[in-house]
């Protein structure tokens, strides 16, 4: 789950990271009554999901109340790559000094998770030779040692008995802890900024685990999935809408979902979405998926399983219901299905009289066929 | 031989009177896995599918030898599950679950990595030395003992995958899961070490996706090899930056992108199949069957 840059913010303000004065608004006068509040020129900061807002004229300075007001009429109106803005940050406009790059992921090659630094940060970080950038695994064992912090800033060039060099080193460790605390996939700041004597984020990137949202109810819940995609999220299955619309599709799993759709378009055809149903899902939520399918208004559905832990009877039940439910089905369903409890799962779908197909290259091909009318 | 298990691996089953627990134990049974022990706090004294069943993997460790544990337990307990299993000395844990967070599997890998023990997954769909032993849950039947060593790091695809080997005559020396996770116990190279030097093993299927750079990184080792590898990467056709299911099937800045990957397997010498059916057609060719 990514977190608003506000959001962010007020997380790194309880650990007690450095962050500019100021607060999250939803319209104009809001803006102008915190930019009185805070005194002097303001920066008024679009909230969206996405990088290069900046670019996209989706933050603004002000030297007053009024300014401020109007900016926040502007940007509120905008749409930055295909997303409305609805949620305005309004802060102190920082004397920026010099832009650092710091952040904290988990390196799945190393197993480990990385800490990357550069003291060149800012918009351009992406394009900083290798040498500028700094990268140190920590064992998860050991944890963010003050030893390590006070080495990340030894190479990033700062002295460390300066003001600067251990306000970093304070830094660092409080990132590492939020970084375990909250289960986040990443802490990010760009720009880390040097505003005189102080060391500031100036921005925020924060994306937790969705799978350790279960233990993380602390935190605000930050929507981000198109209404396709949170109503296949909360039957627990994984959803993406892809550029197609001739072919629904939906098998059980990942990786075969990736090869179904590889499959259909190597015979020609368009896919619709990617949906993994795999892990187990019920009967229920199995036929609820085919309505999500059915839903997209597709020329046919093929449903791929090679079921494992999903079980054919499952699966083949839930078809069924949709069928009795709906009096038949509204455009053609093309069904592999052989695994776990097949021999049951068929004789489920011979009462319907759908027949199953036993290998994915007949399914896919038979699906694209009735998509392009040569049925 | 095969690699990891065999036909005298004792296995513990951790969640052994859940849901997912009692019927994976039946099939693991039926296809002649020895399960000598499962552990459910709380459930110690009872018997499931002739299995006994303790509170500890320390007390099932008193009462017989374990050579493996299989997970069954919900992804907000596996942690301490997978901590205990490791703990009590079992050199092989396999996590079968899906959704564990990433901060636990960094420590549970870790964990695993100071102890000595092999984990698969977490996210796997277990491990299978065809005809010997089975811990996991692909199903029984597409799963026959020859000469075809397979790696993977999704489930499903890897059941499409060896169910057409087998239709086609090829039977496996073992087939193992890494897990779909972006963190997992073993990477490509650990595996295709054990399969080359096992002398069960005459040629190797890699299955990966799209995403991270494990593929790219195995493809070093290739390059040394002497037994021929044919791959198999799914993704072909994702968009780029979309998160398709796994945490593993995602491109980041360029990288782990499917042109990139097949590159760089086909430059180490490996042999990669467009599509998943091909996949036997090619096997035999490398055999020259």
């Amino acid at each position: 789950m990514k977190m608003f840059e506000y959001m962010g913010k007020e997380l790194f303000a309880q650990f007690g990271l450095p962050v500019p004065k100021g607060r999250m608004v939803t319209d104009p006068d809001e803006a102008a009554k915190v930019a009185a509040e805070i005194g002097g020129s303001v920066v008024i900061k679009s909230q969206v999901l996405i990088g290069k807002r900046g670019k996209a004229g989706g933050i603004k300075f002000a030297d007053n109340p009024e300014g401020a007001k109007a900016a926040a009429e502007e940007i509120l109106g905008m749409t930055i790559q295909g997303l409305p803005v609805n949620i305005l940050l309004v802060e102190e406009k920082l004397k920026i000094d010099k832009e650092l790059y710091m952040s904290i992921t988990v390196d799945g090659a190393a197993k480990a998770p990385v800490l990357i630094a550069s003291a060149y940060g800012g918009m351009d970080i992406e394009e900083q030779p290798e040498e500028y950038i700094i990268k140190r695994h920590i064992d998860p064992e050991l944890g963010m040692q003050a030893f390590i912090a006070r080495d990340v800033v030894r190479k990033m060039g700062f002295p460390l008995n300066t003001p600067h060099g251990k306000q970093i080193v304070k830094i660092i460790q409080v990132l590492y802890k939020i970084f375990i605390e909250k289960d986040a996939e990443l802490v990010e700041i760009n720009p880390l900024v040097f505003s005189d004597d102080k060391v500031i984020a100036a921005d925020s990137k924060v994306t937790i685990d969705d799978d350790a949202m279960f233990r993380r109810k602390e935190l605000p819940y930050v929507e981000e999935r198109s209404a396709t995609e949170k109503a296949a999220k909360d039957l627990g299955l994984s959803y993406v809408d892809l550029d197609g619309e001739d072919i629904a599709v939906m098998a059980n799993g990942a990786g075969i979902t990736m090869g179904t759709l590889d499959t259909i378009e190597h015979f020609g055809g368009t896919p619709a979405n990617f949906l993994d149903c795999g892990g187990g899902t019920g009967r229920e939520a199995t036929g609820k998926a085919l309505e999500i399918l059915f839903g997209l208004n597709p020329k046919v559905v093929f449903v791929n399983i090679f079921g494992g832990i999903t079980r054919c009877d499952d699966v083949a039940g839930a078809v069924a219901d949709v069928y009795k439910a709906r009096g038949g089905f509204p455009v053609p369903l093309v069904i592999r299905l052989v695994g776990t409890n097949q021999e049951a799962g068929r004789a489920i779908l011979e009462e319907i009289g759908v027949e199953a197909y036993d290998f994915m290259e007949d399914g896919a091909k038979r699906a694209v066929d009735i998509s392009k009318g040569q049925a | 031989m095969a690699i990891i298990i065999d036909e005298n691996t004792n296995v513990l089953v951790q969640g052994i009177t859940g849901n997912q627990g009692v019927f994976h134990t039946k099939q693991m049974l039926a296809y002649g896995t020895k399960i000598v022990a499962g552990v459910t706090p709380g459930k110690g004294g009872n018997v499931v599918e002739g299995v006994p069943v303790y509170n500890s993997v320390r007390e099932a460790c008193e009462n017989h030898r374990i050579d493996a544990s299989v997970l069954f337990i919900p992804a907000p307990f596996t942690k301490d599950a997978a901590f205990e299993s490791l703990e009590a000395g079992v050199g092989v844990v396999v996590v079968v679950t899906e959704g564990v967070p990433v901060h636990d599997e960094t420590a549970i890998v870790a964990y695993a990595k100071r102890k000595g023990a092999i984990v698969l997954g977490p996210n796997t769909f277990g491990i299978v030395s065809s005809g010997k032993c089975k811990m996991g849950i692909p199903p029984n039947q597409y799963f026959v003992e020859g000469n075809v060593g397979v790696v993977a790091r999704s489930g499903t695809l890897t059941y499409e995958i060896t169910g057409s080997l087998t239709a086609n005559g090829l039977g496996q020396s073992t087939v193992v899961g890494m897990g779909g996770d972006r963190v997992v116990g073993l990477t490509f190279i650990d595996v295709l070490r054990m399969f080359e030097k096992d002398p069960q093993t005459e040629a190797v299927v890699l299955i990966g996706e799209i995403g991270g750079n494990a593929e790219e990184t195995a493809s070093e080792y290739i390059k040394e090899m002497t037994k021929p590898v044919v791959a198999f990467i799914a993704g072909k056709s994702a968009p780029p930056g979309k998160r398709m299911g796994h945490a593993g099937a995602i491109i980041e800045r360029g990288k782990g992108t499917y042109k990139g990957k097949v590159e760089a397997l086909t430059e180490a010498g490996a042999k990669v199949a467009a599509l998943p059916f091909e996949v036997p057609a090619i096997v035999k060719e490398v055999l020259g069957k």
